[in-house]
């Protein structure tokens, strides 16, 4: 049978067929749907873990145990896991082992546009790159026969639009149940120094063999055609460079590509007269080709920064262009996206905006959708703002800037935790803020240590934010529904009159939040909506000033509506209106 | 070898874009057709703009294409067509719904929303209005407003033959089948010369 499926949806199926019995993961566009989809297979006992490092962690531990084990994760990710990741290269694995990194060029929806196929290469494990969602399939087969082979992790890389692509899969394997690999307490499981020595010579020899490996390996072969140009290219750039030369060039199509095919590489170069190597982001297979002597063409015509395409290819490589229709496009207003309407994040910013002197310290989460001054990466929020603390409280201009470090509660269990330890332990005296809505809102809704259900929706413990920060010695901790203004400042006011550390939670439930039982219980069923009477609307427009979506404001009557179908009946608007002119009633046939 | 076509699908988040191409693509599968599509998840959720792109012939190698290249540019919302006009051909056809959301930008007040964007868009390019959400309504599902976009782009691709009610019922719940089979007929016909 052949489906369309998605590259992450492919992944899912290969790690299903090729018996993996262990998934982790913590969610990260691209690569969230990864383990969304493994969870539907039951043969594969699969989970979200607090965070990357811990995800790796477990899927090492279940490796050593004997069973197969894949573990994904977005870029960044695996900036997080590098620990593990380094010194399991070392230790290798028992039942194969495959850790998926999906990268983000363009940065559809990240912090930063790293290139990870660099981490091969530091931590010396191989490297594998589909092209497509068949390839996405079976790749992750190949990659847990050559972790066991080799005895390393495999590193699977994806990019984002391999990822959220879909192409045709054949799906006529089944699932091959793999017997796990006997345990047995082995030296290489415990690095310390002396063991770790022999264990670095391992890696290289293993390294040797695996680039013979490479050298013959049907993932890398040669596509022959006009041969004035050859390319060399993997992933999802070898698509568009097909696309761009079709039948024009030579290719030599790298699957496997660290370490790379030196002797295959020389030898189509030897073939062809003009060698082109199509990568995207950086000069990787470029700088090595060029390293070993066999001179190319990269990065010096195609760009190292952003994703590619079809275009920007014939653009810098042939100097082409499609004829385009000539428009004035500044008319087109930018449609940046928004908290949503009823989003609980809103009524929070909606008071801390108005608070004067403060550094916004915020994380990476929805509410980076709203005002901030500083944010870097998850679970900064607290400790950047700690240290910008520290200095600031040294200067003598007067002002005064007080820090508010924020996160949500997803950024809190994954490094908020030891981010807050940090900020106790050095006696810090900022506001923290966790913008607790109940979910992993950003990535599209996954359960996390807070919510009290498993991926697979069994209900677990429900860790406690107030608690844990309790224990880790907070002092000053208070609770409010963000959705309440007026809640909202006065907490603000108490939480900066503290020369300790002190926490603000804010706790509502997104507003996109599939509601739990408990859920219910606590909030209640929140079928709302609100309306404005148009007698007495003014139009002063301070409900505007929420920065709601679904209110609109009507020049020619003066006067503001409510989009029925966006509102939520969160409430906030009408709280902010002076004349009373909005109001909250029950929604109808839901 | 039949020539690959290129689809760009484009709106608001939440307008149901991902679905229209989602039943499109099972259709040109079912019918034989190597197809890639591509769409870009993440913000799109909180109503930013969207785009999916849908290529389809006997061999599809990049699931994206460029500017100028697409054979058909289907709008779920008036201003978002000019905002991805340049990806379409000079000799393409613009499908444009009549159907306007503002933004958080006009909204707010810092820009306006072109009042006269489909007025521009017909004079630069070949270019079919719908008010899709009108028939839609009147068909008694203001939701499946984006199949009646479907049914019209089906009709400018000349692919009507295809087994549509198969595409429906692998992608949308059985009790809204026969709605949404209407919506595409009506879409269809609303083009239709
Ligand atoms: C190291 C790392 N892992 C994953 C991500 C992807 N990511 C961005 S925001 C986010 C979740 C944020 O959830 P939460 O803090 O609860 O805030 P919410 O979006 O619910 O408001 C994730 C997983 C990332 N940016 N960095
Ligand atoms: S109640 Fe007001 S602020 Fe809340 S979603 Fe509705 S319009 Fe927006
Ligand atoms: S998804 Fe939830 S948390 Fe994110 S912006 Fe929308 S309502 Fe807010």
């Amino acid at each position: 049978m052949k489906q369309l499926m998605t590259g992450n949806e492919a992944v899912a199926r290969g790690a299903w067929e090729a018996g993996v019995r262990y998934a982790s993961a913590y969610p990260g566009t691209p690569s969230t749907e990864i383990l969304e989809n493994i969870a539907q297979y039951r043969e594969i006992y699969s989970e979200w873990a607090p965070n990357e490092k811990v995800a790796t962690e477990s899927a090492i531990g279940a490796s050593f145990a004997g069973g197969r084990a894949l573990v994904a994760m977005k870029h960044v990710g695996l900036n997080v896991a590098a620990d593990p990741l380094f010194t399991g290269a070392y230790i290798g694995v028992n039942g194969g082992l495959v850790i998926v990194s999906a990268d983000d060029p363009g940065l559809h929806s990240s912090q930063d546009e790293q290139d990870n196929r660099y981490y091969a290469r530091a931590a010396k494990v191989g490297m594998l790159e589909p092209s497509d969602s068949q390839e996405a399939k079976d790749f992750v087969g190949i990659a847990l026969e050559l972790s066991e082979q080799f005895d390393m992790p495999i590193l699977l890389r994806m990019t984002t639009r391999v990822c959220h692509s879909k192409s045709i899969v054949d799906l006529s394997k089944e699932r091959t149940e793999k017997p796990l690999v006997p345990y047995a307490k082995q030296d290489k499981f415990n690095p310390i120094p002396a063991i770790s020595k022999r264990l670095h010579t391992k890696v290289e020899q293993n390294l040797k063999r695996l680039e013979e490996y490479s050298e013959s390996s049907p993932l890398n072969y040669v596509e022959w055609g006009e041969k004035k140009i050859g390319i060399i290219s993997s992933g999802v750039a070898y698509e568009y460079a097909k696309e761009v030369y079709g039948e024009n060039a030579s290719y030599l199509k790298l699957g496997f590509t660290f370490p790379l095919p030196m002797r295959k590489i020389r030898e189509f170069a030897a073939r062809v007269d003009q060698l082109i190597v199509v990568e995207e982001l950086e000069p990787i297979m470029e700088n090595e080709i060029k390293a070993a002597g066999i001179p190319c063409i990269g990065k010096e015509k195609i760009p190292c920064e952003g994703e590619l395409n079809p275009d920007i290819l014939r653009q810098s490589l042939l100097g082409e262009e499609h004829e385009t229709i000539r428009y004035d496009a500044s008319v087109v207003a930018a449609r940046p996206p928004v908290l949503c309407a009823g989003c609980p994040h809103r009524g929070f910013f909606y008071e801390l905006q108005k608070m004067k002197n403060v550094i916004t310290v915020s994380d990476i989460g929805c509410y980076g959708l709203a005002p901030k001054d500083i944010a870097i990466c998850m679970g900064g929020g607290f400790s950047v703002a700690h240290g910008a603390q520290k200095i600031f409280n040294s200067e003598s201009d007067g002002t005064r800037k007080r820090c508010v470090g924020i996160m949500g509660d997803s950024t809190f269990f994954h490094s908020g935790m030891t981010s807050m330890l940090e900020a106790v332990y050095n006696r810090s005296d900022i506001l923290m803020v966790v913008l607790d809505n109940r979910i992993t809102a950003m990535t599209g809704h996954q359960q996390n240590p807070g919510t009290g259900l498993t991926l697979a929706e069994e209900p677990t413990h429900m860790t406690n934010i107030a608690e844990v920060a309790q224990a880790l010695g907070v002092k000053h901790i208070r609770t409010v529904n963000p959705l309440k203004p007026d809640e909202v400042r006065d907490a603000l006011k108490w939480g900066m009159g503290f020369d300790e550390p002190a926490l603000l939670i804010t706790r509502w439930p997104c507003a996109l939040k599939k509601m739990t039982q408990t859920d219910v219980e606590e909030f209640g069923s929140l079928r709302f909506v609100n309306r404005v009477d148009p007698e007495k609307c003014i139009g002063c427009r301070a409900c505007i000033q929420t920065g709601c979506p679904a209110i609109e404001y009507h020049a020619d009557s003066k006067k503001v509506t409510i989009d029925q179908i966006q509102c939520t009946g969160c409430d906030l608007c009408a709280q902010v209106c002076p004349k009373h002119a909005i109001f909250r009633e029950e929604k109808q046939n839901v | 070898m039949s020539e690959v076509k290129n689809i760009l699908l484009c709106g608001v988040g939440g307008q149901g874009t991902i679905l229209a191409s989602k039943i499109l693509s099972t259709a040109l599968v079912a019918a034989g057709y190597d197809v890639k599509m591509s769409e870009i998840h993440g913000m799109s959720q909180r109503g930013g703009s969207v785009v999916t792109q849908v290529r389809y012939g006997d061999k599809v190698y990049s699931p994206i294409i460029g500017k100028g290249s697409a054979d058909i540019l289907v709008s779920f919302e008036a201003m978002e067509a000019l905002r991805y006009l340049n990806g379409l051909k000079k000799d393409g056809v613009a499908v444009v719904n009549d159907y306007r959301l503002p933004t958080a930008t006009t909204l707010s007040g810092q820009e306006t929303y072109p009042a006269d964007c489909i007025e521009r868009l017909k004079t630069l390019v070949n270019t079919k209005v719908l008010d899709a959400a009108k028939i839609a309504t009147e068909l008694g599902n203001p939701k499946s407003m984006n199949i009646v976009l479907l049914g019209a782009l089906i009709q400018l691709m000349k692919l009507e033959a295809l087994d549509w009610d198969k595409a429906i019922a692998d992608n949308i719940k059985p009790r809204f089948a026969a709605i949404n089979r209407k919506a595409l007929d009506a879409g269809i016909a609303a083009v239709a010369e």
